[in-house]
């Protein structure tokens, strides 16, 4: 077998393509899915009863199945839901691009929810009591006191979490959309150089989130020293 | 139109085939435990001598550990999927030939497990290695000043401990397995996700299809969170915290 590296050189620019959507898909879903995330937390949190079931059941929901699966329900359903939103004749194409943002942020929701679950609950019940005897509101106490505490507390967690969102984006293949790991493939595909193009793949994530974790773990460290 | 359901679409006949779509799902789910299971088997046993050794005193383990758990951990599922199906058996020339000559779905199922059984090894390996070290340092002194070697230590004293206080991070993990193997559908694995988009493109009812693989997940998830919440229970230790509560996730 011999191994041909120049396919590498000569689609550097469609693979950049590739990854620039990959990075952008990343930063997304994690504002997205952090924005939403809290949202949920919040109401799973809350004492309103039917706000917290509902919550709970759709972390549960999109927990227990697999990206692949959720990916797809979303590819097919999405057209249908805008179809019935605005009540056109055929249903609108939306591509797989952004049909991949949307059920990333949906998807990521649920776990940077556990997330912050776990960061508002690590703050200790004395924070909201004097919150509310200073008289800020529901609304305000989060905002103000209970929140920024919980986010701070969470940063490594969120990392992590958006290091592993960062490789799990790659499943966007499923509905063939052009992100990093797709645009390889479908050069690997073409040139029928799978072994130079997946090693190039493998080599450059591995890279990328080894030294994005280790920076967490260093970040990590300083944290809990400054505590 | 889209939404007036058929849900007797499962047990319309397959065209060409004697079959119904219910038992394509079924062998869905087949594949899908057939590969969830094997990998399960040897990510348990590869995660707990990696996770073992990563917390004894000779350094070249520890790295050797290390580097294992890096490698898996920062590589994503599907492209470690790739390189099991598409580029591990051009450097090995016997799989190479047994690889051209195998029915597909065997050589599917093989790069699979390998591919799952691996990645879920570093993860089950982190969390041993958290557990025995979670251990008070006293349980490892002590069984030394008793004159135990470090490997009768590991057997009699660390491990029977690490491996109750794994056990619902492990659940997780296994439950993470389950949905981690729809991943080897990019290599035409059929198991269930697979199944019910093929379901789906046959009779145009995707609705119908990925729901009913939607609740087979689910079902199959919280059979295995009970199977582990009872083996939790069966192997407590009285006096303990892994053994009378449930830890939080």
């Amino acid at each position: 077998m011999t191994l041909d590296f120049d396919v590498i050189g000569r689609s550097l620019p469609y693979l950049w393509k590739g990854f620039r959507y990959t990075v952008e898909l990343t930063a997304i879903a994690a504002a997205g899915g952090l924005f939403f995330g809290t949202l949920l937390a919040l109401g799973r949190l809350s004492p309103v009863r039917p706000l917290s079931t509902i919550a709970a059941a759709y972390v549960n929901l999109m927990r227990s199945i697999p990206l692949v699966l959720v990916l797809f329900w979303f590819f097919f359903l999405m057209p249908q839901v805008l179809q019935l939103a605005t009540g056109g004749e055929r249903p609108p194409q939306i591509g797989a691009e952004r049909t991949a943002i949307i059920t990333f942020i949906m998807f990521e929701a649920s776990y940077f929810c556990e997330i912050m679950r776990a960061g508002i609950q690590s703050i200790a019940k004395g924070q909201v009591d004097s919150a509310y005897a200073l008289g800020l509101s529901y609304g305000q106490s989060m905002r103000l006191v209970i929140l920024p505490q919980a986010l701070r507390n969470m940063i490594p967690v969120l990392l992590t979490q958006t290091i592993i969102l960062f490789q799990d984006t790659s499943l966007v293949y499923v509905i063939s959309a052009t992100d990093f790991t797709g645009a390889a493939s479908k050069i690997a595909q073409r040139d029928g150089r799978l072994v130079e193009m997946y090693l190039f793949v493998a080599v450059v994530y591995f890279v990328l989130c080894y030294t994005l974790s280790y920076t967490v773990k260093l970040l990590q460290r300083r944290i809990a020293v400054i505590r | 139109m889209k939404f007036d359901l058929d849900w007797g679409v499962f047990f319309h006949e397959i065209p060409g085939g004697g079959d119904r779509y219910a038992d394509l799902l079924v062998s869905g789910v087949a594949w899908t435990l057939a590969v969830s299971a094997s990998a399960w088997v040897i990510a348990l046993v590869l995660g707990s001598v990696i996770g073992t050794i990563r917390t004894t005193d000779r350094p070249w383990m520890v790295s050797l550990g290390d580097a294992w758990v890096e490698l898996f951990r920062n590589i994503p599922l599907l492209v470690q999927m790739f390189l099991w199906y598409f580029v591990v058996p051009e450097f090995i020339a016997p799989l190479k030939r047994w690889l051209v000559q195998a029915d597909p779905a065997h050589a599917q199922f093989v790069a699979a497990v390998l591919c799952l059984a691996l990645f879920t090894s570093a993860r089950v390996a982190e969390q041993v290695r958290a557990g025995i070290q979670s251990l008070p340092r006293g349980q490892r002194l002590a069984g030394m000043a008793l004159g135990l070697t470090q490997p009768q230590v590991y057997r009699h004293v660390l491990l029977p401990m690490a491996f109750r206080i794994v056990i619902p991070p492990l659940t997780s993990e296994t439950m993470n397995l389950i949905k981690n193997s729809s991943i080897a559908l990019t290599i035409g694995l059929t198991e269930l996700t697979f199944r019910s988009r093929e379901m789906g493109e046959y009779t145009f009812r995707f609705f119908e299809a990925f729901s009913a693989a939607t609740l087979i997940y689910i079902a199959i998830a919280m059979t295995a969170n009970r199977a582990m919440a009872l083996i939790e229970k069966r192997t407590a230790v009285p006096g303990y915290i892994a053994g009378g509560r449930k830890q939080a996730p």
